[in-house]
C-alpha cells in the first residue's frame, strides 16, 4: 500500500502548489502507516526530483521522455493510474491546477476510484470512514464528501495547505510510460506564458480592482501596486465583460475562485457574486469611497475613500516599508 | 457537425446558500434555477459553430421533471433538441456515465459543457466522459475553432495559454472567452415550445461519492477600518497584526 502524489512541472520546475500537493499527501500517508511515491512526468532534472525527499516523499517515479514534453492529458492520465496501481495506492494526491483539474476525472474513471476535486483540508478518516472537505456553491458553502470506493482521488487547491518540510532520502526510480498510441491525438501548438506576471489561481497576493476605476486607462497603478508587492492582479465582472481586462483576470462565482493570503479590493462594490469568489481569503482589504459598500462587512480591513488618492498613497507607504524592510 | 452540449441546472448566482436537515440538504425554498453560467456560454459556442446549416445542437440534461423549464430555455436559445436523464445528479461519476452513454448511441462530432457547475464545482464531468469514450479531453477552454477535420482550442493553464489541436470527436470543457451567452429572441421562445424533448431513463451504477454535510464560511470579525489619510497604517497593520507581507 501507498500513497501517490502527482507532481506537477512548469518547465522542469516545480511550483509552490506541487509542494503543497507532496506535503498534504505525505501528511495523508503518514496517517495511514504508508509511504509516499511521487510520480513526474516531462523533463526534470535528477537534483530536481531529489528533492521532493525535502517533503518526505520516499520514492520518485520519473517518465520522461520527447512525446511527454509536453501536457497530453490521456497519456498522463494512463502513467499515473498505472503508477497507482503498481504501487498498490489507496489514495492519489494531485494540484488542482488547471492541467490537474483535467486529469483527475480521467484517473478517477480509469481506477474506478470516487474523487474530490478541489479539496481544502487533510480527509477525516476515523471509524474506516473517509470524509474531505471541499469548496462548493462556487465559495457561498463547504461540502463534506464521502469516497465509499477502494482507492480515492484527492485534487487540492492551490494555496489552502501549507508546505511542511519531512526529510527523508527519495529513491528515484525511472517508470515506463504505459502510454497508448491513442493516447496521443492531441497536439500542442503553441504555449504561450507571461513571465513577468504572477499566475492568479496560486497567488498569495492579489490586487482586484472595480468598476470604480472608471476606464481601463486607470490600471496603471493597480498594476504598479501589484508589482511592488509581487502580486497577481484581478478584477471584477463587470470590468471583464466591459473588456477592461482579460476574462482569466475575473475573480468570483462564474469566473476564478482565490484564496490568497492577502486580497486587496480596489472600486468593487461587494455583489454577492463576487464574494464568493473571494471567500477564502485569508485577509481582505477594501477601498471603496462608498462607505455602505457591502464589501466592507466582509473586509478585515477598510479605507472609506477616492481610489484615486489612496492608491497613490498606499503604494508610496508600501515603498517606504520595502526601504525600510 | 453534430454537437452535443451537456447542461446542468443550478440556483441563480445571486442566492443565498443555505442548509436544511441539519446542514445536510441544501435548501431550495425560494430559489430561482438557470442554466449553469458556463453550460450556457459552451451552449453559445456550440449555436455559433452550427450556424448557417453547419450542423446541429443536442442538449443533455441529467435531472428530473422539474429541470424542463431550463432545458426548454436552452431550447429558445438556440439547440435543435434536448434530452433529459431522468434521474437526480448523483454524482459527477454517475453523470458523466449517463452522458457517455448518450454521446454514443448518437455519434456525436464535439461535446461541450461548462468549465464546472457553480452548485457542486465538481469539474468532473467532462473528463470522465472523455475518459468513458475513450476520446481527448480538453479542460478549461477559452477558444474553440474549427477548421476542417481538425479543431484548434486555447485552454488556460497558470499565467497563460496553450494551443492545442485536437481530431474530432473530443469532449471540452468552456470558461469564459468562448462565447458571450446567447439572449433568447421571440421567435426563439415560442418555437422552444414545439422542439423535441425526450426523456431516457438512466443506467445504474455504483455510487463512489456523497456529500454527507455541508457548511457556509465561517464569519469574518469585524473590519478595522483605517483613515484614507494615512495608508501607512494600513501597511504597517498588515505587516505587524496579519502578518501577510
Amino acid at each position: 500500500m501507498s500513497v501517490l502524489v502527482y507532481v506537477e512541472n512548469a518547465e522542469g520546475k516545480f511550483k509552490k502548489s506541487t509542494f503543497e500537493a507532496v506535503s498534504y499527501a505525505k501528511e495523508v500517508a503518514d496517517k495511514l502507516n504508508t509511504n509516499l511515491v511521487a510520480i513526474s512526468i516531462g523533463n526534470v532534472a535528477d537534483a530536481t526530483l531529489a528533492d521532493l525527499g525535502k517533503y518526505g516523499a520516499n520514492k520518485v517515479l520519473f517518465v520522461s521522455n520527447e512525446k511527454l514534453k509536453t501536457f497530453v492529458n490521456q497519456a498522463y492520465a494512463s502513467i499515473i493510474a498505472s503508477a497507482a496501481k503498481t504501487e498498490d495506492a489507496k489514495v492519489v494526491v494531485l494540484s488542482a491546477s488547471f492541467s490537474g483539474k483535467g486529469l483527475a476525472p480521467r484517473i478517477a474513471v480509469k481506477l474506478e476510484a470516487g474523487l474530490v476535486d478541489g479539496a481544502v483540508e487533510l480527509p477525516e478518516m476515523t471509524d474506516g470512514k473517509f470524509n474531505v472537505k471541499k469548496n462548493a456553491f462556487s465559495g457561498k458553502a463547504f461540502a463534506h464528501v464521502e469516497l465509499t470506493s477502494d482507492r480515492k482521488i484527492i485534487s487540492l487547491v492551490p494555496n489552502s495547505y501549507k508546505v511542511v518540510e519531512k526529510p527523508v532520502t527519495a529513491e528515484i526510480t525511472a517508470f515506463e510510460s504505459t502510454a497508448a498510441e491513442s493516447d496521443f491525438q492531441v497536439m500542442v501548438r503553441e504555449i504561450v506564458r507571461a513571465s513577468d506576471k504572477v499566475s492568479l489561481p496560486d497567488a498569495e497576493l492579489v490586487v482586484s480592482a472595480g468598476r470604480g476605476l472608471k476606464g481601463p486607462e486607470n490600471w496603471g497603478m493597480i498594476e504598479e501596486l501589484a508589482n511592488l508587492l509581487g502580486a497577481a492582479t484581478a478584477c471584477s465582472k463587470p470590468v471583464s465583460d466591459a473588456g477592461w481586462r482579460p476574462h482569466e483576470e475575473h475573480v468570483g462565482q462564474t469566473g476564478i475562485a482565490v484564496s490568497p493570503n492577502l486580497y486587496i479590493a480596489i472600486g468593487i462594490s461587494g455583489a454577492i457574486q463576487h464574494l464568493a469568489g473571494v471567500s477564502s481569503s485569508k485577509v481582505i482589504v477594501v477601498i471603496n469611497k462608498d462607505a455602505e459598500a457591502p464589501f466592507f462587512k466582509v473586509a478585515d480591513y477598510g479605507i472609506v475613500g477616492d481610489a484615486f488618492e489612496v492608491v497613490p498613497k498606499l503604494i508610496e507607504a508600501i515603498r517606504k516599508f520595502k526601504e525600510a524592510a | 457537425m453534430k454537437v452535443l452540449v451537456c447542461i446542468s441546472n443550478v440556483p441563480d448566482t445571486t442566492t443565498k446558500i443555505t442548509f436544511t436537515d441539519n446542514n445536510t440538504q441544501f435548501n431550495t425554498a425560494g430559489v430561482q434555477y438557470i442554466i449553469n453560467p458556463y453550460d450556457e456560454i459552451a451552449l453559445a459556442r456550440a449555436i455559433e459553430l452550427c450556424e448557417g446549416g453547419n450542423g446541429t445542437v443536442t442538449v443533455v440534461n441529467v435531472g428530473e421533471a422539474t429541470t424542463e423549464p431550463t432545458i426548454r430555455k436552452a431550447l429558445a436559445i438556440g439547440a435543435d433538441d434536448a434530452i433529459r436523464i431522468n434521474a437526480a445528479p448523483r454524482d459527477a461519476y454517475f453523470v458523466a456515465k449517463q452522458i457517455a452513454k448518450i454521446a454514443q448511441e448518437g455519434s456525436y462530432d464535439m461535446i461541450l459543457t461548462g468549465r464546472e457547475s457553480i452548485d457542486y464545482n465538481g469539474s468532473q464531468v467532462a473528463a470522465m466522459v472523455g475518459e468513458f469514450l475513450n476520446i481527448p479531453s480538453i479542460s478549461i477552454v477559452k477558444k474553440i475553432t474549427v477548421d476542417g477535420e481538425t479543431v484548434v482550442i486555447e485552454r488556460e493553464i497558470e499565467g497563460g495559454k496553450e494551443v492545442i489541436s485536437t481530431p474530432m470527436p473530443f469532449i471540452s470543457s468552456c470558461a469564459e472567452g468562448v462565447a458571450e451567452p446567447k439572449i433568447p429572441n421571440m421567435r426563439g421562445i415560442m418555437s422552444a415550445r414545439t422542439k423535441p424533448l425526450s426523456v431516457v431513463e438512466p443506467i445504474e451504477i455504483a455510487k463512489l461519492a456523497q456529500v454527507t454535510a455541508y457548511e457556509t464560511p465561517a464569519a469574518r470579525g469585524n473590519v478595522k477600518m483605517i483613515d484614507a489619510a494615512d495608508p501607512a497604517k494600513l501597511v504597517e497593520a498588515l505587516h505587524s497584526e496579519a502578518k501577510v507581507i
